[in-house]
Parts: C-alpha cells; structure tokens; sequence
C-alpha cells in the first residue's frame, strides 16, 4: 500500500509529466489559454492514459513476453493507444453528445499525446504491476491536469500583463512553465 | 535542383521545427541537457525523418485518403523500431541516456506533420530535401539549447569525450539549474523572446 502511495505522490508531484519530465508539452502550451478547456483537455487524457495503461499492460504480459516479440512493443502500443482513442471518440458521441462537445474534440489530438504513450513506456521500462500501472497512470494524469490547469489560470491573467512585445504568447509562457517546475523541484525530498 | 535547395532552406530558419513551428518539443527539452544527447537525438531523427519522408513519399499515390494517418504512423513506429534496437545494440550509452525519448519519436509532432503537410504530396526527392533541412533545423535548435544548458548547468564543454577545458568561473560554481528540467523551459523562453526582439523570426 506503501509503494502504490509512493508511486501516486511521485507522478503527481515529484516526477511531473509535464513540469519534470517534458511530457504532453504540445497540450499543455496550446490548450492552456483557458481553463475550463484546460480542465476538459486533463480529464481526457487521464482517462485515455488509464485505459491505455490497462490494455498495454495486459497485451504486454499476456501476449508480448509469451511470444517473446517484446522489441514489436512501440508498434503494438501505439495501434493500441490509436484504437482506443477512436472507439471512445465513437462511443461518446453515440451515448453522451453533451460529453462529446465538451472534450470531442480533443480526443483525436490525444492519439499522438506523448504523454500517453509516455505512460505505457514508463510503466513497461519499469515493471510495474497492474495495480501500480494503474496507480501510476492516475497519478501522471491527475499531475497533467494540475499543471495544465495551474498554466492556465496563470495564461488568462498573463494576457493582461504587459510584458515586453517580444516575449508576448508562447516565450512568455516558457518562462512561467520554468518558474512553475522550479516551484514543483521544492517537492523533490519528499517520498 | 534548385528546388531542392530551397526545400532544404526552409526547414532552417524559416519554418524551423522547434523555434516557429513550435513542434516536437518535449524531445528538444528533455534531452537538451547536454550536447552528446543533442546530438544523438538528432541522429535517431534524421535516419526516422529520412526513411519516412521517402517511404511515405513513394507510396502516396496507393494510400486511400482515409487511412492515411494510421499507415503513416505504422511506418513510423516500424522505423522507430529499428531505431531503437539499433541504438540499444551500437550506442548502449546514448540509448540510457536519452530513455524513453527515443520510443516516443513515434509521437514526435515533427515527423507526422512532415509526413502529412509535405511527404504525402511531393515527390522522393523533395522529400528527401525536405527531411534534410527540418533535421538540420532541429539539431540547429537543440544544439542551441544544449550548448546553453551545458555551459551555465555543468560548465564544461565535454563532448563525446572530448574535453574542450573549463568555462571560468562557471567551471568552479555551476549553475545546477539549468541542465534541471526549469532551466530548459527557462532557456527556450528566452531564446525565443530574443530571436523575436532581433526579427530574426517573426512574432504572434
């Protein structure tokens, strides 16, 4: 129970995906404008790294090491990650047209998340269990949705500023995105 | 051939992958700590770039509309692949050190879009072009960052083994924050606010 808490609190906070380790920057600097979208785009992805998590973990375990064809696992990881994506983009909208508006349209964006392929590598590379996978890929995207959404409440105030013309948009954001990871370096010693 | 000059021109500056386009970068940022890993990320994109560009580019004409993205990326990861192990076999030290970074070039943006916006229209040789100069311009971009990171983070200039002697100062104090995750988001800001100020590249 220890170690899954350990994992949980070291994706979210220590080993964040976005602030630590470079991953999903292409969300995180494009749909941080605002942050109810920015919270729409976090929940998607949580959910599409859960649920990838679940899948690759069992085709690595049950299909990948028994054949022993583990160097196919980039190709087989990401057609599994591409066809989840698609079958939830087709069951939201069947089912739930309200949900299909309010993230549709960032699913397909999600397929080439490095994020969630990100997650699936890191889970393999370490041998994770079930449970630790999937406490592990919660915790990646609860630490996604914390940092895009604290980028975002920061973005929407940053507009008004008047930092110099140069800087404006996307440099700007780099800079704060740095004071944000030095903040998120504090939680180092902690687990 | 001029054409092909000019195809290759471009991906330098005028629509640089990293500092315009604004694409791939998690790679660019994660491994930017030192100029080896610069370096070797390079060369893990341009056999990837090479290979899609012209793979991509010869069967354009044979790929329905429709499934056009999920046979681009089977062709990309497939190379990745190849990659990959290749690395793992020849350059075991670069393969630890650039990590997971090398698997996820199958979701570099760079690669996909070149695959989408150029190789799938344009003929093998424009292509081949084409991955030239976007490679040439990301490795012009990482080693940018790279030489920064090193220099302020460890302060020496250690390349491949080779050392190239102590920066002052720094040599003695350096600044550890930079070749940390802060100091690349930091560096790319700022590199980009002043290629901005020069109109070097242009602004929103």
């Amino acid at each position: 129970m220890n170690e899954l808490v350990a994992i949980f609190l070291g994706m979210v906070l220590i080993n964040n995906f976005i602030l630590s380790r470079f991953l999903g920057l292409c969300p995180f600097f494009g749909v941080s404008k605002q942050l109810g979208s920015a919270i729409s785009m976090g929940v998607a992805v949580t959910f599409v790294m859960a649920l990838s998590a679940l899948a690759t973990w069992i085709i690595n375990t049950y299909v990948l090491i028994p054949f022993d064809i583990e160097y196919m696992h980039i190709v087989i990881f990401i057609l599994v990650i591409a066809t989840l994506v698609q079958i939830i983009e087709l069951f939201i909208k069947k089912t739930n047209a309200q949900l299909y508006f309010a993230f549709g349209i960032y699913l397909p964006l999600i397929t080439t998340n490095c994020a969630v392929l990100g997650i699936t590598l890191v889970n393999r590379q370490e041998g994770y269990t079930l449970p630790e996978s999937m406490v592990a890929s919660l915790g990646a995207g609860l630490g996604f949705t914390l940092a895009l959404a604290m980028m975002a409440g920061i973005r929407e105030r940053l507009e008004m500023a008047n930092a110099p013309k140069a800087m404006r948009g996307l440099p700007i954001a780099f800079v704060v995105a740095a004071l944000l990871g030095l903040s998120f370096s504090g939680f180092g010693g902690m687990v | 051939m001029a054409r092909f000059g000019k195809e290759f021109a471009k991906g330098l500056i005028i629509s640089n992958p990293v500092f315009v386009l604004a694409l791939g970068l998690c790679p660019t940022l994660a491994v930017s700590t030192s100029i080896d890993n610069a370096l070797g990320m390079t060369l893990a994109v341009l056999i990837v770039l090479f290979g899609a560009n012209i793979l991509i580019a010869a069967i354009r004409r044979f790929v329905p509309n429709i499934t056009r993205i999920p046979i681009f990326i089977v062709i990309i990861a497939t190379l990745v692949t190849v990659v990959n192990l290749i690395f793992q076999a020849r350059l075991p030290d670069l393969h630890e050190s650039l990590g997971i970074f090398l698997p996820l070039i199958v979701v570099n943006c760079i690669i996909l879009g070149r695959a989408e916006a150029f190789a799938s229209k344009q003929p093998i040789f424009y292509s081949i072009a084409d991955a030239l100069g976007i490679t040439v311009g990301f490795m012009i971009a990482l080693l940018m960052i790279s030489f920064i990171r090193q220099i302020l983070g460890t302060g020496n200039l250690t390349v491949f083994g080779h050392d190239f002697g102590n920066v002052p100062v720094l040599g003695e104090n350096p600044v550890a924050m930079f070749i940390l995750p802060p100091g690349a988001f930091l560096i790319i800001g700022l590199l980009l606010g002043l290629f901005r100020r020069t109109g070097v590249m242009k602004g929103e």
